[in-house]
């Protein structure tokens, strides 16, 4: 009793704010609904209008690309980073690097797609620097540009997640025994074969959380795409996030928007729920 | 944005967020690529605050001379206007000080939001327990289906409105049938933006320019001129965030190669429109080959308005397309070296088209200042004062009754240009809404990546409007 006194006020707030916003999502996507008028039941209508457009369809392809930007990357770079990190900057030096990399998480997100935009433009310090290496050949416009934009995105992302997979993977490192390490060397392992053997093995359920996260916030992603490009341009970097909010807000289709919504939803629970089996599973 | 179109609201209105944000970023150290923003963005915030100060409230407020004129008005109580206004634009807040001046017993209760969030937050705010007495309206026509706008007719017999020239209030009459254009009047305008070709006197001195074209061809030349001279021949911005801005020369194009009521007729979505014509296409293939022919920036999809804007007042690009809205930054970034011509037609002695607007404001049929909301409008359209502040604020024609002179701007203003350019078009009658704002999505999830796509050779220009055609078909259906 006393225990559901101390959850309560978070299970009101989780109930209104995430269970609930979540229900009515469900039942809006019933719907062919503008957000004031009256709404009509049209039963799976705005789930066959999801799969039948591609365009809606497209930016769901466009997320799963992103997962290479905003998880495989960030993770991986995260785990060789901390390694380092472990290993030969413990003191001040390990302390800077940390608070560099885990800066990204700090700043708003917005701010972060608008420096990037400037950083990222036609006489951005990008192509600057491209130019001044002798690279002058490739610079461009790499956001308004339909081949790079997509990953242009993806290197924000990179950016933004490489800092807090290496902090959360260090902490999980901190716990590792140090008497493994010890053993490992007096057999002679080298620094990868107890990065391999060692490290990573012990992190499985760190990894495990990075991964989530990550493949969240690149299906579910909004902010950085609305802020960099738009989802443009064409369709290039159209993520669900960027079409369900211009079929809520712009078009107004709000049943359409919410049947995309869940479909994200179902998606990302599809994705997520075998990483969350296969890392924490017996270990 | 259905009704300022393009102009402010398509694109412009996006910059203006931009432009805050961009301003906290330059102060951390970005490159100054937007030193051009704070003209626009944190001008507005200060004006609304002498509202309150100069409004002596309760009886001692004295009515005013012109508040005894004749139709609904505020009355000599103390009232409140509860009213939404966009950030980014001075007009509505002067005016608002100019009218609490004139008529002491109104107060102001003034928020103000960026455009693309009154975009989604209308419908809330108008069908809201404090329903807004005047809003700044992004869209109409889902607006009044649902019953959230006030109908005006009223207000046109009793305010004499039914005298203006009735291309003016064509733009915000919504008929039973949902189709815009004719029926009801669900808003009114503060001014009447005029859209068109802006180019730097200078540089046109440069490529031999000594006065406006005259037609297509002429224009064309002089672009191909300003490309072998090593210049950009037209700044632009076709950048998502601020939507696709190669929309403007291209409906340019449409209407000197075709009729203008094709146009009209499928903005205001009449039955059986389509934009996909015979006309069309070959505007749209002029458009093509521009492009393909290097007369845009080649980061043209990386562009944002304001940026554009900066850039051309740097003195890159010979000619940029957009609309009067930006005089006041054209005359501040090159005193008197920006000139402006209506687009030509195709051929010489034509008539001439030109997109053109109101800046559009209704009144929440829950408003509890209906009357005085109404009368402030009036005010706008036929008070001298307000006419003046217009002008020199808004940059354009402040339209109402015929027989009102348009007030002067200052001398070597491009603003006294577009103003007679106007005139031109209007003689003409060759107003026309925007393209972009058909419907509330056409501009996003159509005009916008198609264009793009052309610039970055995905697309021609005849798939171009087949795919805009396709997708307004398919959001009608809806």
């Amino acid at each position: 009793m006393v225990g559901w006194l101390f959850v309560a006020p978070a299970l009101v707030m989780y109930g209104l704010f995430v269970l609930q916003p979540l229900v009515l999502t469900v039942q809006y996507s019933l719907y062919r609904w503008d957000g004031v008028g009256p709404a009509t039941f049209v039963g799976l209508a705005n789930y066959a209008d999801v799969v039948s457009e591609p365009r809606l369809i497209e930016t769901l392809f466009n997320a799963f690309r992103l997962v290479i930007f905003f998880s495989l990357i960030p993770v991986t770079l995260g785990l060789v980073t901390a390694a380092i990190i472990q290993r030969v900057a413990r003191g001040w030096l390990g302390t800077v690097s940390r608070t560099v990399l885990f800066l990204p998480q700090v700043i708003p997100l917005v701010a972060a797609g608008i420096i990037w935009g400037r950083l990222l433009s036609l006489q951005g310090l990008v192509n600057e620097l491209l130019t001044a290496i002798g690279l002058g050949g490739v610079t461009r416009a790499w956001l308004g540009d339909f081949d790079f934009a997509l990953p242009a995105v993806g290197v924000i992302g990179i950016w933004v997640l490489l800092g807090f997979c290496t902090v959360l993977l260090l902490t999980g490192m901190a716990k590792v025994d140090p008497a493994l390490y010890e053993s490992a060397r007096l057999d002679g392992a080298g620094w990868f074969a107890e990065f391999r053997s060692i490290t990573v093995p012990s992190l499985r359920y760190e990894v495990g959380v990075c991964v989530t996260v990550t493949v969240i916030a690149a299906l579910a992603t909004f902010d950085i795409v609305y802020v960099s490009t738009g989802g443009g341009p064409g369709n290039a970097t159209a993520v669900p996030g960027i079409q369900i909010y211009i079929l809520a807000f712009l078009e107004r289709q709000v049943g359409l928007a919410s049947a995309l919504a869940v479909v994200l939803i179902v998606l990302v629970l599809l994705v997520i729920l075998p990483i969350q089996r296969l890392t924490r599973g017996d270990a | 944005m259905v009704t300022t179109g393009m102009d402010r609201t398509r694109a412009p209105r996006r910059a203006g967020p931009l432009a805050v944000l961009a301003l906290l970023v330059a102060a951390c150290a970005s490159p100054g690529a937007v030193t051009q923003a704070p003209t626009t963005a944190p001008t507005t915030a200060p004006t609304t605050a002498p509202a309150s100060g100069e409004a002596p409230s309760g009886s001692a407020a004295a009515p005013s001379e012109s508040a005894a004129a004749a139709g609904p008005n505020c009355g000599t109580d103390p009232v409140t206007l509860n009213a939404y206004f966009e950030t980014g634009f001075d007009l509505p807040f002067k005016l608002s000080d100019e009218f609490t001046k004139q008529f002491p017993n109104v107060k102001w209760d003034i928020k103000q939001d960026q455009f693309t969030n009154l975009m989604s937050s209308t419908p809330r705010l108008l069908s809201g327990d404090n329903a807004p007495d005047l809003i700044r309206l992004p869209s109409m026509v889902s607006l009044v289906k649902d019953g959230l706008l006030k109908n005006l007719d009223e207000y046109v017999t009793a305010f004499g409105w039914d005298k203006f020239p009735p291309a003016q209030l064509a733009q915000n009459r919504v008929a039973a049938d949902g189709t815009r254009g004719s029926g009801s009047l669900y808003a009114a305008g503060l001014n009447y933006s005029l859209t068109g070709v802006f180019y730097s006197k200078k540089l046109a001195q440069q490529i031999g320019m000594t006065q406006p074209p005259t037609t297509v061809d002429e224009f064309e030349a002089l672009l191909a001129k300003a490309k072998a001279a090593n210049l950009l021949p037209i700044m632009a911005w076709n950048a998502t965030a601020s939507g696709g801005g190669l929309a403007f020369p291209l409906q340019n194009l449409m209407a000197a190669y075709g009729p203008t009521d094709p146009i009209n007729d499928w903005i205001f979505q009449k039955p059986g429109a389509t934009i996909d014509t015979p006309t069309n296409l070959t505007a749209a293939q002029h458009l093509e080959q521009w492009v393909k022919s290097g007369y845009f920036p080649k980061d043209v999809n990386a562009i944002e308005y304001t940026d554009a804007n900066a850039r051309f007042g740097k003195g890159e690009g010979v000619f940029m397309f957009n609309g009067d809205w930006q005089d006041a930054g054209y005359d501040k970034d090159q005193p008197q070296g920006v000139g402006f011509f209506v687009f030509p037609p195709s051929q010489s002695g034509g008539k001439v088209a030109a997109m053109s607007a109101p800046l559009t404001y209704g009144i929440a049929a829950k408003a509890k200042n209906a009357d005085c909301a109404a009368s402030f409008l009036n005010w706008v359209a036929t008070n001298e004062k307000a006419r003046e502040i217009d002008v020199a604020v808004g940059g354009s024609n402040p339209g109402g009754p015929p027989d009102l002179p348009v007030p002067p701007a200052a001398a070597g203003s491009v603003i006294n240009e577009t103003l007679a350019a106007g005139a031109q078009v209007g003689k003409d009658n060759g107003a026309m809404d925007f393209i972009a704002n058909a419907t509330g999505s056409i501009f996003a999830q159509g005009w916008t990546p198609e264009l793009q796509s052309l610039v970055g050779g995905k697309e021609d220009a005849a798939g171009l409007l087949k795919a805009v055609q396709a997708e307004y078909e398919k959001e009608l259906s809806r």
